[in-house]
Parts: structure tokens; sequence; C-alpha cells
């Protein structure tokens, strides 16, 4: 009996680890973000884009309005990609389009506005990148659509005719 | 007057200093123990992306606050989730990680103990 113990349970041990390797190996290793976490919306303070004057984060959504933000730069390629489309969507006048410019010089991002149009009511500077690690975010582009002070969904990379009409089933 | 103003200036400055090079050891050892999300297999203290350089003014600002090590891996944690920390903590997601090696220590260990020394 006593010599029975020991292989069954070296199998057992390494039926174990084979398992849990087998399984891990299984699972993708590619880090996705978590999109559809309803969070609340960070406190941050901010300057306003033209004006420079200091504005709170809580000043800036109301409740009962739904807000799309999006972070742009003007150095950014795929932020020139979506810009026709934010500026479609606000036409439509669904939704509020907050922008949050980031990293940029203002003369460039004003550039920027002049060519292709400026979708946003409101934006807001990051001149460090810390308001948008505030929302989590890990670049440029990235658009949280808000509601109630919360964020609703997460939207990394540039959006597209795909996204934005998830979105306008979203805020339906 | 000399050495005076001399031992003056020392007393100013070194004690400054010290709390400096703290603060860089502490920040130096938190961005070590963040991961660079954007980058493959780079810490945020490793990487210079726009993101990790952020985070790392981010570290700064959090630590001037008075916040401690563990409340600046809690705050990363809810923005960005437990993938950030390179060293997880234990929870339902990595008991296995951490009760593993100790399980398998204490099973060799007593397949050891039975064959060995309970045969002499």
């Amino acid at each position: 009996m006593k010599n029975k113990i020991l292989p069954f349970s070296v199998i057992i041990i390494f039926g174990i680890i084979f398992f849990i390797f087998y399984k891990s190996l299984q699972d993708s290793k590619i880090y996705i973000p978590d999109v559809n976490a309803k969070k609340e919306i960070p406190v941050f303070n901010t300057k306003e884009f033209f004006s420079g004057e200091n504005v709170k984060s809580s000043s800036i959504f109301e409740l009962d309005k739904v807000y799309l933000l999006n972070i742009w730069s003007s150095w950014c390629v795929p932020c020139r990609q979506e810009h026709p489309l934010l500026m479609k969507l606000n036409l439509e006048n669904k939704v509020n389009i907050i922008g949050i410019n980031y990293k940029d010089s203002l003369k460039n991002a004003e550039n920027f506005l002049n060519e292709l149009g400026n979708p946003y009511k409101e934006i807001f500077t990051d001149l460090d990148g810390t308001i948008a690690i505030e929302w989590g975010a890990y670049g440029v582009p990235e658009s949280f659509l808000i509601y109630n002070n919360k964020i609703i969904k997460k939207y990394i990379g540039p959006l597209n005719q795909e996204l934005v009409d998830e979105i306008n089933l979203l805020i339906k | 007057m000399k050495f005076f103003k001399f031992f003056l200036i020392v007393i100013i400055l070194f004690p400054l200093s010290i709390v400096n090079a703290e603060d860089n050891d502490k920040r130096n050892k938190i961005t070590k123990n963040l991961r660079c999300l954007i980058c493959q297999g780079q810490s945020v203290y490793d990487s210079d992306s726009e993101f990790a350089n952020s985070l790392k003014i981010v570290v700064d600002k959090k630590l001037k606050e008075g916040l401690t090590e563990d409340q600046i891996y809690e705050y990363f944690k809810t923005k960005y989730g437990e993938w950030i920390l390179y060293d997880p903590g234990l929870n339902k997601n990595t008991y296995i990680l951490w009760l593993l090696p100790i399980l398998i220590f204490l099973i060799g260990g007593a397949i050891i103990y039975k064959s060995f020394i309970v045969k002499k």
C-alpha cells in the first residue's frame, strides 16, 4: 500500500500542473482592457482650451445629458481619421462632444481645428497627460460615452462608422 | 566666519538632498512595479513612451500629496485593473499562482520525508 501512494501522488501532482499550464496556454496573453465597466467619472482640474481659464471637472458634466469625451491631439494621425465622424455626430446633435487636447501645442491644435472643423462643445487641455491617466486612458485617440456622471462605454483607438452606429444605438 | 557660512550651507542643503533622494527611490521603486500597458514587457520605469512619462508625473504628484506606496498602487488598480501591477496581490484570480509553489513544496517534502526518513 505504501509503495502505491508515492507514484499515485506524483501522477496527481503532475496532472494538476499539466491541467493548469494547459488551461493557461489557451488564455489570450494579450491584455484586453475592460471597456464595459461602468465607472464614475474622475475628478480633475483642467484649463479651458481657448481662454486658459481654470475649470473643475464637476462643472463640465450635467446629469441627464449624454456626453462623448474624446481625447485627441493634432500630432495623432488616427485622430485625423476619426475627425469627420465626430463632425457628423455633432451635426446630429444627440450627444455633447467634449474634447481633451492631449500633450499638444495650442497653435498646432488650433490649426488642426481650423483645417478639419471643430465638433467639440468644449475643449480642455491636458499638457502633461495626467488627466488622460485620471480617465484610465492609454493614449490618443480614446473616447468615453458618459451619462449621469458614469462612463457607459470606452472606445480605445479611433472611432469608425460601426462604433458610431453603436453609439447612436446606445444613446437612443 | 567662512567656516561658519560653509557649515550653515551644508546644514541647509544636506537634509533636503536626503528627502529628495528618498522620494526618488520611492518613485523608482513604484514605477518599476507598474507595467507600461502600451509597451511590450517593459515597466513604466524602463519605458519612455508618452503613457509611461505621464504615469511617472502622476506618481510624483501622488507622492507629493502624501499617498503611501500601497495607496498609489490601489489608485492605479482602480484606473487600469490588476494587470498594471507586476507584483499582483492575493485574490481569487491569483491564488493558484501564490499557493501552488507552497503546495508543491509541502507535497514534495512529504514524499521525501516518507520515502527516505521514515524508511530509515
